[in-house]
């Protein structure tokens, strides 16, 4: 079967990010960006399942501006055999994503498709299941662990309660939970092969996508500062403090 | 202005969760109906009745919504919507899993895990893990939100006596079935509404060590959390994370043993009212947040705390 993954250019999660000082946006210059690591985690399955043979193509997408052709071509670089780009400037939303992925389903028809969670920039977490309900495929969010079962994907999820485990029909979309596996890196002959594999680029009207926006980012501010309290010598100390000072325990 | 709130629930209780999503609500003013959806869930329809301030609950009680599958609940929400202007759900599991469905549906946005509500259509919500707090505007005229739990104290949950209305559509996509559930059992407060949290992380070395928590625990009547790295070494189950990924917690006091305090960490727990941390490394970065530092070696300082309690 055909696996779809769908990859996001993000700020490298060690980046601490910080509002610009006038709260006008997020300071992004000399960032060092990466993919997304949910992604990762979305690219390093399908591969995954190519070795074990139940995938047999594996395609990457990307909706952004053209720089997120590196991260499509790390991905192809961990073991992806084509990618498609979807040119889009600025920001698209969730929603956007989606129906350009919706596009990207209707040509490319695949079985399954994996995407990660969220996004550690927006932490929308919302693409996979907007996806889902513009296809009408499935879902199995949070994924753990998933088994293609003939006609079935069995999905373990990451629920607030423990483990759920769903039965969904082929084709299907997963989204990516952190214990799904623990992608590779790179090896410099994969990377060095990449470059010669494969990337179309498309752009929103070749998918029949008008793109518009339904959220403005008014202003950005950094969160109330927490100050560094004070050290305690022992547990006694500590313990008189949360008695006697913070009164949180009796 | 009309409202709708999400039930998250069991089918026979009410989550907590539900009562956050309801104190967010109540900032919009205005009518206020609550959605039961479920599979014999008429008793946890029945305590939403009595969340004061509530007009009526809606209760879809049908085998279809029996384990909130997304693909039946979101066809179901979409349908409901049509009435109201706000659709609000808790940025539970559950909530996380349906609600996006339910607004790419309708062709609107979602506005996920919002903190507050500044107006009728601006927000604010925590991007990259919370170190940055974007004001967000809705141009949509129906809003889809999540709301971050913890921004909300808990409405009061009695008082109340709206009527039970049934909801008799049956939205069965019919292409996800329920296999089964490994739901941990605990006499603890569950993570997300406890007043205490202890949390250990890599430096408690293995999972038979998380036993130096419980005792503490115990006597504080705290939940236990975990890093996501103690959650990766498999010390303890996935839904002890706390974090940006995991969940996010906001207790009156809250414990870090053995963890050094990765910003994807401190996105779960810096809202917390008081912060203690225990680690042998003076300097990891959770001290740059706890209240309470104690540098010391968590093996012997557990069990003194768990007498000194």
């Amino acid at each position: 079967m055909k696996a779809l993954v769908a990859v996001k250019r993000v700020v490298d999660y060690n980046v601490k990010v910080r509002a610009k000082a006038d709260g006008s946006d997020i300071e992004l210059n000399n960032v060092k960006m990466a993919i997304n690591p949910f992604c990762e985690i979305a690219v390093e399955e399908a591969v995954r399942l190519k070795e074990a043979g139940t995938v047999s193509e594996i395609v990457v997408v990307s909706v952004g501006e053209k720089a997120c052709q590196e991260q499509i071509r790390t991905a192809l670089a961990l073991g992806a055999d084509r990618g498609i780009h979807v040119e889009v400037e600025g920001r698209p939303e969730p929603l956007e994503i989606a129906k350009l992925l919706k596009g990207v389903v209707a040509k490319e028809e695949p079985q399954l498709v994996i995407l990660g969670k969220q996004s550690i920039d927006g932490d929308n977490n919302q693409t996979g299941q907007m996806l889902g309900a513009l296809t009408g495929m499935p879902q199995g969010t949070f994924a753990s662990e998933i088994t293609v079962d003939g006609d079935k994907l069995i999905v373990i999820r990451e629920v607030d309660g423990g483990l759920q485990t769903l039965s969904l029909s082929l084709p299907a979309i997963v989204t990516t939970d952190l214990r799904l596996n623990e992608p590779r890196y790179a090896s410099l002959p994969n990377i060095m092969k990449a470059k010669k594999k494969p990337l179309d680029v498309m752009s929103p009207d070749d998918l029949g996508v008008n793109i518009t926006s339904h959220i403005t980012q008014l202003s950005v501010a950094p969160p109330p500062e927490r100050s560094a309290g004070v050290k305690v010598a022992d547990v006694a100390e500590l313990v008189d403090k949360l008695k006697n000072e913070a009164k949180v325990i009796s | 202005m009309k409202t709708l709130v999400i039930a998250e629930h069991d089918n026979v209780s009410l989550k907590p969760a539900t009562l956050n999503a309801v104190a967010a609500a109540q900032v919009f003013g205005g009518d206020l109906d609550i959605l039961v959806a479920g599979a014999q869930c008429g008793d946890a329809a029945n305590i939403a009745a009595v969340i004061p301030g509530v007009g009526k609950v809606l209760c879809a009680d049908n085998a279809v919504y029996g384990h909130q599958l997304a693909e039946n609940v979101a066809l179901l929400i979409a349908d409901v919507a049509a009435a109201y202007d706000n659709v609000i759900a808790p940025a539970t599991t559950n909530g996380k899993n349906t609600m996006p469905r339910v607004a790419a549906l309708l062709d609107v946005a979602q506005i996920s895990d919002i903190i507050s509500i500044e107006s009728a259509d601006t927000f604010t919500r925590p991007i990259y893990a919370g170190n940055v707090i974007a004001t967000v505007q809705s141009s949509d005229a129906k809003k889809i939100i999540t709301v971050r739990t913890t921004a909300y104290d808990g409405a009061p949950a009695e008082g109340g006596s709206a009527s039970v209305e049934a909801v008799d559509a049956v939205h069965d996509a019919g292409v996800s079935t329920f296999v089964s559930e490994e739901v941990a059992v605990s006499d603890r407060p569950e993570l997300t509404a406890a007043s205490v949290v202890i949390s250990g992380g890599r430096g408690m070395q293995n999972g038979d060590n998380f036993k130096l928590l419980e005792g503490i625990a115990d006597k504080l009547g705290a939940a236990i959390g975990a890093s996501r790295a103690a959650v990766d070494a498999g010390f303890v189950p996935n839904d002890y994370q706390v974090g940006q990924t995991g969940k996010i917690v906001a207790p009156d006091l809250y414990i870090a043993v053995g963890i050094s305090g990765a910003i994807q960490h401190l996105a779960g727990m810096k809202d917390s009212k008081v912060i203690v941390a225990i680690n042998k490394d003076e300097d990891a970065p959770i001290f740059q947040v706890a209240d309470y530092g104690l540098v010391a070696d968590l093996f012997e300082a557990l069990p003194e705390l768990e007498a000194a309690i």
